[in-house]
């Protein structure tokens, strides 16, 4: 029993040690625990505190709202209206073929969309934001809202889109806003600051041009959000600022007017107060609609846009360039009386040609005009008297004249897709083609051909510095006060008193004219193009004394027309489209107190008389019955400034 | 021979009553009750499912514990293999008759509830091993006659459960039986031996791996290797620990468990919701409650006079050391993620039955053990 006894007290003694030896380990053990609780909940508090605080809250970028755009009375171009949209995180996505069919039951989400998305979203980061379908309809949008557990990862959002006047009348003008691209934010600094998804960039017009103070600035909300991204309570909204409105100088009626006489032509109509260089219509043709590119336009409507041979994305009356034609003989017969080249009196026989060193020149009239004074070489746009008068004066004094009148230099600093133009000299062709001049490309520049190349816009601005007595006025079209102040200041007196015939001869604006007596004989000459018989706009007269006004034609070739062809006799209706000439009429109105300067350009539409000067008329007309109610408002907006 | 049964004192009630060990009994108490106010704040503060049958669960067992407390320590001697083979069996039967859930088949169910027979091994296990050793002499316990049982008492349940897949009750089975191999006075050389072949057999048990399996293994070495798939529990759980600072969120603020960032905050990361809230003065308070438990279960041992009681409360005090060890390590990202539940605390009944009949059995050592019969 002892023995027994003895054995089972030295096993229970070695189960004591052994325990001991665990025991041992045990506070070991639990020493370490108590030291990684000290770390992680002490050491590292501050790290993990705000992890947490990462999980945790979750901030949202508000889009701003984006200025509107409004033209001269308030009537709004580019605004803004609510849609509703889905957005999706797509790192919260887990399963994207699940996704795709739960998202099918619920919106319009077919195979094409699946594959926009899905291309998309390959340039993306996995945690921004993506938009799935930008405008969806209410009931869209409340099925949604109301499956929203059903389907993690998504967002229904009631965001702000912006919306154009959707007949495009204005579409080149203001431009369009769309998805930022990745090129936007490298060139853009505040666009990286501000990128939020859903955010819309200018990407041309005056979009772009005001891009940065139409934006506005994004609002803040910071949520509490649980594991699965749900919010479950606001923190903190910080509001946005939305951006600044712009107001034009545009006349939305006559923007819509002029793009309905455009229809189905293609070219552009320009339309500016003569004294303030307010830009009353601009519009190209043919034209497309801006709200189709809000929301990313589809491949094949891109295409059809792009294929059209009338090119309808660009902005005709600022970056398309047209030899002037006829349309500067004012100014070349302006250049030749201030230089004292010749005089009013010079008289010169057109026989329907003319040669010069072995080469000929043709007039447009092939049996000649007979003896024109220089009044009647204006009116007839007699093309043999204005090769003498281009002889004479020389292509570089030629070249002052049509440069101060705003020839060969960009009209605004607004559009990047302005095109300055080109006002040949000696110079210049040297610099850029490397040879000399000669005589004969002087005389094709006295009717406006050879390496003359203006836009509507400079072929607008001409006639209206014409028509305002020869003052340099700076065009706009943003209607801002302070600008335009040193103008108003000039005239404001003048206006004030007489309504109707303003003097600017004792303002500071630039004097463009040596002798006065010179403006007024090419605008009685203007006068007589269009009012008289035989004149070349004779056919497009307005005959009541308020809508009479002055212009002048012009037909630009846009090549050389051959011997062979002149033998044809070819009429322009049965040449191919490309090849017919383009049709140019500027003009101002009214002629006995000129207030607007017009310009239109037709492409290939035949000669200036027939393809040009009848759309003038009409919009001519538009313009002077807007005068009375734009003028009043004209005159509170002074009284502001 | 008689010498092997403990001399069956004939108690009174009352007797009974007052060998209670009753510092135990409030710290049993004690955790309860934290654990309804852990689970409360699970539910957001809400009396809702896992609250209300987490307390009623804990009260019909510590009823349980309270009566089995009386049985005398004969019992469970004479009981041992009987109920470890009641319990493989049960185990077995998991295979054929289990069900299944998250992937692995490891409950039976008893129409009433269903029962998880690993956590019960856990315990009988213990049980098993203090019957066979306790009566064998310090100079043959490393004979290999007496290897053999143990081995096949510790590998066939062990082996069972890692089919289940049960990687964490499987470890933790198998971690409770060495303890009592150990303490039995097996000699360290051998455990050297086995420790060092379990290690070149380590590679091998590795391509016997479930891929989930491995991918813990990979996410503990590296949580940031993928932070929202396998690292995510871990990852969350290092933050919710780590944001509580010295004295936490307060109770029912934590907001990495209430905005459901914490996962499975029920049962295994019951521990980092409770850290969240209650900082590392609650934490460390915690640990000290169970630490106090561990060393009255030592301490009840210490006293026993017979070897039996001794090596069972020495065994499962090492084993409810190993479960709290483990789980706390496991949420404060000092060991992967396995499924291992802290006692009492965690949701979860077969484990918290299994614990509470073996603090039962301690009681019954504490009552009945106070002398040996020679």
């Amino acid at each position: 029993m002892l023995n027994i006894s003895e054995a089972f007290q030295s096993k229970s003694k070695l189960i004591n040690r052994r325990m001991f030896l665990l025991s041992t380990l045990k506070v070991v053990v639990f020493f370490g625990i108590i030291s990684r609780l000290f770390y992680l909940q002490i050491s590292e508090n501050i790290k993990y505190k705000s992890l947490s605080d990462k999980n945790r809250l979750r901030e949202w970028k508000v889009p701003p709202k984006r200025g509107v755009i409004l033209d001269f009375f308030g009537n709004k171009i580019a605004s803004n209206t609510q849609v509703y949209q889905l957005h999706m995180i797509p790192e919260d996505v887990p399963n994207l073929d699940e996704f795709f069919f739960k998202l099918s039951k619920l919106i319009t989400f077919g195979e094409s969309e699946k594959r926009r998305l899905l291309k998309r979203l390959k340039k993306r980061k996995p945690w921004e934001p993506i938009i799935v379908s930008e405008n969806l309809s209410w009931s869209e949008f409340s099925k949604l809202n109301l499956f929203l557990h059903e389907v993690q990862g998504i967002k229904p959002v009631v965001a702000v889109a912006r919306k154009y006047i959707s007949d495009g009348s204005s579409a080149h003008l203001i431009g369009y806003v769309s998805e930022i691209s990745r090129k936007d934010l490298e060139k853009s600094k505040l666009l990286r600051e501000i990128n939020v998804p859903g955010l819309k960039t200018g990407k041309n017009g005056l979009e772009k041009y005001l891009n940065s103070k139409i934006i506005g600035q994004p609002g803040l909300q910071r949520f509490e959000v649980n594991a699965y991204g749900k919010r479950i309570k606001e923190l903190k909204f910080i509001q946005g600022k939305s951006g600044e409105n712009f107001r034009t100088t545009l006349d939305t009626e006559v923007q819509q007017f002029v793009s309905k006489q455009l229809e189905n032509r293609s070219g552009s109509v320009c339309v500016m107060d003569i004294y303030t260089g307010d830009i009353i219509a601009m519009v190209s043709s043919p034209t497309f609609d801006p709200n189709k590119f809000v929301y990313g336009i589809s491949q094949k409507e891109w295409d059809l846009l792009i294929e059209d041979k009338k090119k309808p994305l660009i902005n005709k009356s600022v970056s398309g360039l047209y030899p002037p034609g006829s349309t500067i003989k004012p100014i070349v017969a302006l250049s030749a009386l201030e230089n004292d080249v010749v005089s009013t009196k010079k008289i010169v026989r057109c026989t329907g040609s003319m040669e010069l060193y072995g080469q000929k020149y043709h007039c447009w009239k092939e049996k000649g005009h007979g003896y024109m004074s220089m009044r009647s070489a204006i009116k007839q746009s007699c093309d043999i008297y204005f090769y003498e008068v281009a002889r004479r004066l020389g292509i570089d004094r030629l070249s002052v004249t049509a440069k101060n009148f705003g020839l060969g230099k960009k009209v605004f600093d607004l559009f990047i897709e302005e095109r300055s133009g080109i006002v040949p000299d000696t110079k210049w062709k040297l610099n850029n083609i490397g040879r000399g001049w000669v005589l004969g490309e002087t005389l094709i520049s006295g009717i406006g051909q050879g390496y003359f190349q203006s836009t509507p816009m400079q072929l607008c601005l001409m006639m209206a510095q014409l028509a305002n007595g020869g003052y340099e006025i700076k065009p706009r079209i943003i209607d801002d006060k302070y600008a335009v102040q040193p103008t108003i200041n000039a005239w404001r007196e003048k206006f004030n008193e007489i309504n109707n015939n303003i003097d600017l001869s004792s303002s500071n604006l630039k004097k463009l004219y040596r002798n006065k007596e010179n403006i007024k004989f090419v605008l009685d000459a203007l006068y007589g193009a269009t009012n008289e018989p035989m004149g070349t706009s004779y056919r497009s007269r307005l005959t009541k004394p308020e809508y009479i006004y002055a212009g002048k034609t012009g037909t630009s070739q846009i090549r050389r027309i051959t011997a062979e062809e002149r033998e044809l006799n070819l009429k322009q209706k049965d040449l191919p489209y490309e090849r017919r000439d383009h049709a140019l009429f500027t003009a101002f109105a009214p002629y006995k107190y000129p207030r607007y300067a017009i310009s239109i350009v037709i492409e290939h539409g035949g000669s200036g008389s027939s393809g040009a000067a009848p759309i003038a008329k009409k919009v001519i007309k538009k313009v002077l019955d807007r005068h009375k109610i734009r003028q009043k408002l004209q005159l509170d907006l002074f009284q502001e400034a | 021979m008689q010498t092997t049964n403990f001399r069956n004192y004939n108690l009174s009630f009352k007797e009974r009553i007052l060998l209670l060990d009753f510092q135990l009994f409030f710290l049993i108490l004690l955790l309860g009750v934290i654990s309804f106010f852990a689970m409360y704040s699970t539910e957001r503060g809400n009396f809702e499912y896992y609250t209300q049958s987490h307390i009623y669960r804990f009260f019909i067992f510590f009823l349980i514990f309270i009566i089995l407390s009386f049985l005398n320590i004969n019992f469970w001697l004479k009981f041992a293999y009987v109920l470890y083979f009641i319990i493989l069996l049960l185990l077995v039967g998991v295979d054929f008759f289990g069900i299944t859930a998250s992937g692995s088949k490891r409950w039976i169910s008893l129409f009433v509830f269903n029962l998880q027979p690993s956590e019960l091994m856990k315990i009988s296990l213990i049980i098993f091993l203090a019957r066979y050793y306790y009566k064998i002499t310090t100079d043959d316990v490393s004979k290999i006659k007496h290897t053999i049982i143990p081995l096949f008492a510790l590998f066939i349940p062990f082996a069972l459960i890692i089919t289940q897949p049960d990687l964490g009750t499987a470890v933790l089975v198998l971690a409770g039986g060495l303890a009592v191999v150990w303490l039995s006075g097996f000699k360290i050389k051998y455990f050297m031996f086995f420790f060092a072949t379990l290690m070149c057999l380590m590679p091998v048990a590795i391509s016997f791996l479930k891929p989930y399996q491995k991918l813990r293994i990979l996410t503990f070495l590296n949580p940031e290797r993928d932070p929202l798939g396998a690292g995510y529990q871990i990852i969350q759980s290092k933050i919710a620990i780590g944001s509580g600072g010295i004295t936490g969120k307060g109770y029912l603020n934590g907001s990495q468990s209430y905005l459901d960032y914490l996962p499975e905050k029920h049962t295994d990361f019951i521990f980092t919701l409770f850290s969240e809230e209650f900082g590392f003065l609650g934490s460390t308070l915690l640990l000290i409650i169970y630490a106090l438990i561990i060393y009255r279960i030592i301490k009840i041992g210490s006293e026993c006079k017979n070897n039996f009681g001794k090596l069972y409360c020495y065994g499962f005090a090492t084993s409810f050391f190993i479960y709290v060890a483990v789980n706390m390590m496991m949420v404060l990202g000092l060991l992967p993620i396995v499924g291992a539940p802290l006692p009492i605390m965690s949701y979860g009944g077969s484990s918290m039955l299994s614990i509470m009949i073996a603090f039962s059995i301690v009681m019954s050592c504490k009552i009945h053990g106070s002398s040996r019969d020679l």
